[in-house]
């Protein structure tokens, strides 16, 4: 029936070294590793990686980097525009606007990173849950996401903020507990599509209990949309952040912040038009850079694009 | 009865409940997929079970690994119905028996390297330490005939074949007595199949394995097989040493499929008599009556849709060949 080999060794095709050789170049790769070749190739990915490193940056060197301190008013400097002492001009009150567009990143990097941590630990548990066990708890969890993508996300951002009352870190809660939605409703559907994959019935095979799974086969085989996403959502949370400082009822007065910045300056977009166009810029490279950065990752995770 | 049955399968039946409608769910139908069988695996053989796509062949692996519920039967093991054991007992016998799946592309996860691969039973069932691990799973990569020191790549560095014995030294961890072999070589070129199959042929000389062998293929489990039983619908329709099988198949189901392996001489296969089973699989939501193959088969009579013909024994020189038609034999 089938050819027999006469060489004993051979009979079991025993892989010679030469093989090994012809593929050492590619060993040791994985997933995250070809991610990055292509994600290297990619311009504007790298664009936005750039941006975002460099914001990141700021934000943590802002008192080296800014010129005055972004708090303290100078009557005399009032409504300056852009000059050698103030670079991007100064505000109504005399505060230095360059310095405060340097201090503002802090707290837009702060909220667009921590916030979007939040969602993302609630959305993968509940995700998990859903997408794992299946039957009853899936269709309560996914119910309860349906109620949170019906609710306008500004609209229950205010009402959070308005009940915890105003602060940094019930900004975090606010827009953290809003987005996990859609983080549990990703999370879930890349857990279906793997969870009847073969590897995992092996496991289940050898008796590997469900944390085992979850947390070793399911986790890391379903977690490269939930990095493409929020990389992106951090551009969205970095806009509901300017938003609500933009309505008054983020960040406290004198913190600077981007969408306060923008607020203040609204009653004089025609005499000093500076002082809302910095901080409008600098939060559009900010969502910019996320945003290209986040592109870039989803078309470096799909597999569709390999080879490309 | 002899002793030496290892895995002793009982009137095991296991029905999907199709469930239809959007808010109010209804039951839509009954799949009987695999529909009251039984039978029984002797230590050190390897028992082939045959059918078409959708006969119920890997349900049944599944089923008697728990890894899917049974419906009603018992599994036994060990003196044991392993349906009704708790969950530490049943992660005893998971040490005994393994499976090795189909599709070695969906059988290894992407994210993990072929060391933790095969590494993961031993650490589940807590055997051994760090630097003992991985000694042995470098002996298991040698076994299965691949380079010990690749064990720190990942499975889409391996062909299809390499891929397939990291499967197999996965389910070699944990020295089983029993595996599960589910169409281990239908994902494979002609070529590498016959090496994956001596592969599992050495392997169960040197392990004192036995083998519990799924395929499609008629014509790999001949090649394989002591003994070989043969699906139809769910339901076992013949049963029978594998020489008896091929050489005097009594269930006409049974002389249909090995009409359709071919034979590699073009002189004997132009003079032999073809036999073409008519039309397709019955749908499993809608089985036919009685015996489920009398609509294509060429033999049915009235009977045949009427009554369900039990599986009989027709001993001959002492051996037991069970099938399960009312014309058994009769030549078509």
């Amino acid at each position: 029936m089938y050819p027999e080999v006469k060489d004993e060794k051979n009979r079991n095709g025993v892989i010679s070294d030469d093989f090994g050789a012809a593929q050492k170049k590619y060993s040791k790769s994985s997933l995250y590793k070809d991610a990055w070749k292509r994600l290297k190739k990619n311009k504007l990915a790298m664009l936005g990686l750039g941006i975002v490193i460099v914001l990141i940056l700021i934000a943590i060197f802002a008192p080296l980097i800014s010129t005055h301190d972004p708090i303290s008013r100078i009557k005399e400097d009032s409504s300056l525009p852009p000059n050698k002492a103030h670079f991007f001009g100064t505000d109504l009150l005399g505060r230095d606007i360059f310095s405060r567009v340097i201090y503002g990143s802090r707290i837009s990097i702060q909220v667009g990173i921590i916030a979007v941590g939040i969602s993302i630990v609630i959305g993968l548990f509940f995700g998990a849950l859903a997408g794992y066990f299946g039957s009853l708890p899936d269709t309560i969890i996914m119910r309860i996401a349906d109620i949170f993508f019906a609710f306008p996300y500004i609209l229950g951002a205010i009402a959070i903020m308005t009940v915890l009352g105003q602060g940094i870190v019930n900004i975090f809660i606010a827009i953290g507990v809003l987005g996990w939605a859609s983080f549990a409703r990703i999370f879930r559907g890349s857990i279906l599509s793997i969870k009847n994959k073969e590897y995992i019935e092996a496991a289940r095979a050898m008796g590997a209990s469900h944390r085992r799974i979850i947390t070793r086969h399911i986790f890391p085989n379903a977690i490269a949309p939930i990095i493409v996403f929020g990389t992106m959502n951090v551009g969205t949370a970095i806009i509901v952040e300017a938003a609500l400082s933009f309505l008054g009822i983020g960040v406290q007065p004198p913190t600077p912040a981007w969408g306060k910045m923008l607020s203040e300056s609204l009653s004089y977009i025609d005499i000093a038009p500076w002082m809302m166009l910095f901080p409008g810029f600098a939060i559009v490279i900010t969502v910019l850079g996320f945003v290209l950065l986040g592109d870039g990752l989803r078309d470096a995770f799909d597999p569709k694009m390999k080879n490309r | 009865m002899d002793n030496n049955k290892l895995l002793e399968i009982k009137n095991l039946k296991k029905y999907f409940y199709l469930r239809g409608g959007f808010f109010l769910q209804s039951n839509a139908g009954v799949i009987k997929a695999v529909d009251d069988i039984s039978f029984s695996i002797k230590k050190g053989e390897t028992f082939g079970l045959v059918g078409e796509s959708g006969c119920g062949k890997s349900t049944t692996a599944r089923v008697i690994l728990r890894l899917i519920p049974h419906s009603s039967g018992s599994v036994i093991y060990d003196g044991k119905n392993i349906f009704e054991l708790n969950h530490n007992q049943m992660f005893k016998v998971r040490r005994d028996i393994q499976i090795i799946f189909q599709d070695p592309y969906a059988s290894l996860s992407p994210r993990m390297t072929i060391g933790d691969i095969v590494s993961e039973p031993l650490e589940i069932h807590r055997i051994g330490n760090k630097a003992t691990r991985i000694k042995r799973v470098k002996e298991l990569l040698d076994v299965v005939g691949l380079n010990p020191e690749h064990l720190n790549r990942y499975p889409h560095e391996f062909s299809g074949g390499q891929r397939q014995r990291i499967g197999v030294a996965r389910a070699l961890a944990l020295t089983p007595r029993i595996i599960l072999c589910d169409e281990p070589v239908s994902a494979l070129d002609v070529s590498v199949q016959a090496q994956i199959l001596n592969l599992l042929a050495d392997l169960q000389k040197e392990f004192d394995l036995t083998y519990l062998f799924i395929a499609h293929d008629l014509s790999v489990v001949k090649h394989v097989s002591s003994r070989v039983g043969v699906m139809y619908l769910g339901k076992l329709v013949e049963i029978a040493n594998s020489e008896d099988l091929y050489s005097n198949p009594l269930h006409p189901y049974t002389v249909g499929l090995l009409s359709a392996v071919p034979i590699p001489d073009p002189e004997l296969e132009r003079k032999r008599k073809r036999i073409v089973l008519e039309g397709d699989v019955p749908s499993p939501l809608n089985p036919p009556s009685g015996c489920t193959f009398h609509p294509r088969c060429p033999l049915a009579q009235e009977i045949c849709s009427r009554e369900v013909p039990p599986l009989k024994n027709y001993r001959k020189n002492g051996k037991d060949h069970f099938a399960a038609c009312f014309f058994a034999g009769k030549s078509i």
